[in-house]
C-alpha cells in the first residue's frame, strides 16, 4: 500500500500528521507530505486508512497494491 | 444574546442567527431546513441573508472564492467599507490573490511544531485557574475556566500585557456577539478596540521584542513592508478569532462530558482517546459559522442571490448533516471517519487550528486529571452565546 498527499488540495488541517506521524510530515506552512515515498510499512495500513478518512479536503490518497 | 430583532417565526424565510431560540437549540432548525426541498433558508434581515444547511452546499461555497467574497465574514446590518481583495482583517477578509501571501506570513507561527512550545505554559495556566477555585463544589466551566485559556495564550504570543485579559474579552463580545446592535454602536466599539491596539503597536515600535506583534511590524510581503492597516487588521483578527472560538470549543466539550457520564468515564479510563474525542466534539459542537458576500447577482441552485447579500457558512450544520456523517446527531468519541469542517474548508482553513487543538487537549487533560467526576450543577441554567460563535457562556459544573 502507498499513500500520497495531493498538494493542490491539502490546506494544512494536519489531521494526517497527527493520526499517522509515521507516514506524514508537515512543513512550516502546515502543508503535509508523505514520508518514505509514500510506502506504507506492514502493520500501518490501518493508520493510513484512518488518515485518509479524516482529511477534510480529501487530499490523502491511498493506492492499494494490485 | 442581545435580542434587538423581533423573534423569528418562520426559519425558512425569516432566518436570524442572532435569535435567542437559535442560540439555545439550533439543531432542530438545521434539521428542518436540511429536510426541505431546497435546503437554503433566506431572510430579509441584515439586508439579505442566505443560509445553506447541507455539507455539500457549505463546501461548494467555501471553495468558490470567485462568486463569494470574504470581504466580510461577520453578518451585520451594514456592509464592510474596506475594499477587496485585502479587506479589514487579512487574511480572513481577503480574497485571492492577496489572501495567499497574507496567510502564508502567519502560518509558521502556528505550525504544529511552533505550537508545541506553548504547551507547558498553557498547562501551567490551566492548573493555576483550577487552583484559584480549589475547594468549591460548583465551578463555572465557562466563566472560571474556558474563557481565560485562549486569552492568556494569544496575549503571550502577541506580547500584550497578560493582565489585560478582561479588556480583550470585552472587545470580543462587542465585535462577535453583538451583531444586531445598530451600526453607530458597533462603530464606537471598534474605535475603542482601535485605540487599545494603537497603544500596543506603538509600544512594540518603541521596544521591539520577540513576539508576533514585532514579527508582523517587521514582516514583508512581495518585498515591501506590510501596510499599517494590514498589521492592525491581522492583530485584531488574531485577538478575536482565537478567543471566543476556543473558549466555546472547550466549554462545549466540558458541557458534553458533564452531561454524559459514560463518555466521561470512558475518557478517564482511556485518556489516549482524547485526540479523537476532541475531533468529535469539534464536529458535533462546531462553534464557528462564517459568512461570505455574494459578488454578483446570480442563480445558485435555484436561489436568486443578489449582489452584496450575505451567505452564512454554517460549518456546525454541515457537521451534523446525515448525508455526510453516519449517525450525525450522535457523539461517538472514537468516530473513525470524521472529515468535519469545524475549522472551515479550502483556502481559509483556520490558521490557528493547531493552537486551538493544543489548547482544547491541554484544558481537557488538566480538567479530567483534577476532576475525574463531575456533572452539570444546573442543566437548565446553562446559557449559550448567539451570533456566529456558539458555546456555553454560563456553565455551572458540580465537582465536589
Ligand atoms: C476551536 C477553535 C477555533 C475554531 C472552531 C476556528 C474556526 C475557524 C474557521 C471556521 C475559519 C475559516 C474562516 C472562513 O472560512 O472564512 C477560521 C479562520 C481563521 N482562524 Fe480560526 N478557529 C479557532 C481558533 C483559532 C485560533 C486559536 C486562532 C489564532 C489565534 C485562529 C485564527 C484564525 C485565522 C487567522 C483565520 C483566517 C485564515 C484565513 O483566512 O486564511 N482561529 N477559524
Ligand atoms: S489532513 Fe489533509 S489537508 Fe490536512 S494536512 Fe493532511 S493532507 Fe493536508
Amino acid at each position: 500500500m502507498r499513500v500520497r498527499v495531493d498538494g493542490d488540495k491539502c490546506q494544512g488541517h494536519n489531521r494526517c500528521y497527527s493520526l499517522a506521524p509515521e507516514l506524514f510530515d508537515v512543513d512550516d506552512y502546515g502543508n503535509a507530505h508523505e514520508l518514505n515515498d509514500g510506502v506504507v510499512p506492514p502493520g500501518l495500513e490501518e493508520k493510513a486508512r484512518l488518515a485518509a478518512a479524516n482529511c477534510p479536503e480529501y487530499a490523502v490518497i491511498i493506492e492499494e497494491d494490485a | 444574546m442581545t435580542g434587538n430583532h423581533p423573534p423569528v417565526t418562520d426559519w425558512s424565510v425569516d432566518f436570524d442567527h442572532a435569535d435567542p431560540t437559535y442560540a439555545a437549540d439550533p439543531y432542530p432548525i438545521w434539521e428542518e431546513i436540511r429536510g426541505r426541498g431546497c435546503p437554503v433558508a433566506h431572510s430579509d434581515r441584515y439586508g439579505g441573508v442566505w443560509f445553506p444547511a447541507t455539507h455539500e452546499l457549505v463546501s461548494e461555497i467555501a471553495y468558490d472564492t470567485e462568486r463569494f467574497t470574504s470581504r466580510s465574514v461577520l453578518v451585520t446590518e451594514g456592509r464592510p467599507l474596506a475594499p477587496a481583495p485585502q479587506g479589514i482583517a487579512p487574511p480572513i477578509s481577503s480574497d485571492p490573490p492577496f489572501h495567499h501571501g497574507a496567510r502564508r506570513l502567519l502560518l509558521p507561527a502556528f505550525s504544529p511544531k511552533a505550537i508545541e512550545k506553548l504547551e507547558p505554559f498553557t498547562r501551567a495556566y490551566c492548573h493555576e485557574l483550577l487552583d484559584a477555585v480549589a475547594g468549591r463544589e460548583v465551578i463555572d466551566g465557562a466563566v472560571d475556566y474556558s474563557q481565560h485559556i485562549p486569552v492568556r495564550v494569544i496575549a503571550k504570543m502577541l506580547g500584550f500585557p497578560l493582565e489585560d485579559a478582561d479588556t480583550f474579552r470585552k472587545f470580543v463580545h462587542d465585535v462577535l456577539e453583538s451583531v444586531d446592535l445598530p451600526i453607530e454602536r458597533r462603530l464606537e466599539n471598534f474605535l475603542e478596540l482601535d485605540a487599545y491596539l494603537t497603544a500596543q503597536v506603538e509600544d512594540h515600535l518603541a521596544h521591539p521584542r520577540d513576539d508576533l506583534t514585532s514579527f508582523l511590524l517587521d514582516a514583508e510581503m512581495d518585498g515591501a513592508p506590510l501596510q499599517p492597516e494590514h498589521v492592525g487588521g491581522t492583530i485584531v483578527l488574531l485577538l478575536l478569532a482565537g478567543i471566543d472560538t476556543t473558549w466555546s470549543a472547550i466549554g462545549s466539550s466540558l458541557w458534553h462530558l458533564a452531561g454524559h457520564a459514560a463518555d466521561r468515564q470512558r475518557l478517564v479510563a482511556e485518556p489516549e482517546l482524547l485526540p479523537l474525542a476532541i475531533e468529535e466534539f469539534l464536529r458535533a459542537y462546531a462553534p464557528v459559522t462564517m459568512a461570505r458576500l455574494v459578488v454578483d447577482d446570480m442563480d445558485f441552485h435555484g436561489c436568486p442571490m443578489k449582489k452584496d447579500e450575505w451567505v452564512l457558512l454554517p460549518f456546525p450544520s454541515a457537521n451534523r448533516d446525515p448525508a455526510a456523517f453516519d449517525r450525525a446527531d450522535e457523539v461517538i468519541l472514537d468516530r473513525e471517519e470524521n472529515r468535519h469542517a469545524a475549522f472551515g474548508l479550502g483556502i481559509h482553513r483556520c490558521a490557528g487550528s493547531n493552537l486551538a487543538r493544543m489548547e482544547m487537549r491541554v484544558a481537557l487533560e488538566v480538567w479530567l486529571e483534577r476532576f475525574p467526576e463531575f456533572s452539570l450543577a444546573d442543566p437548565a441554567g446553562v446559557q449559550w452565546s448567539g451570533g456566529q460563535v456558539r458555546g456555553p457562556r454560563v456553565l455551572p459544573i458540580h465537582v465536589g
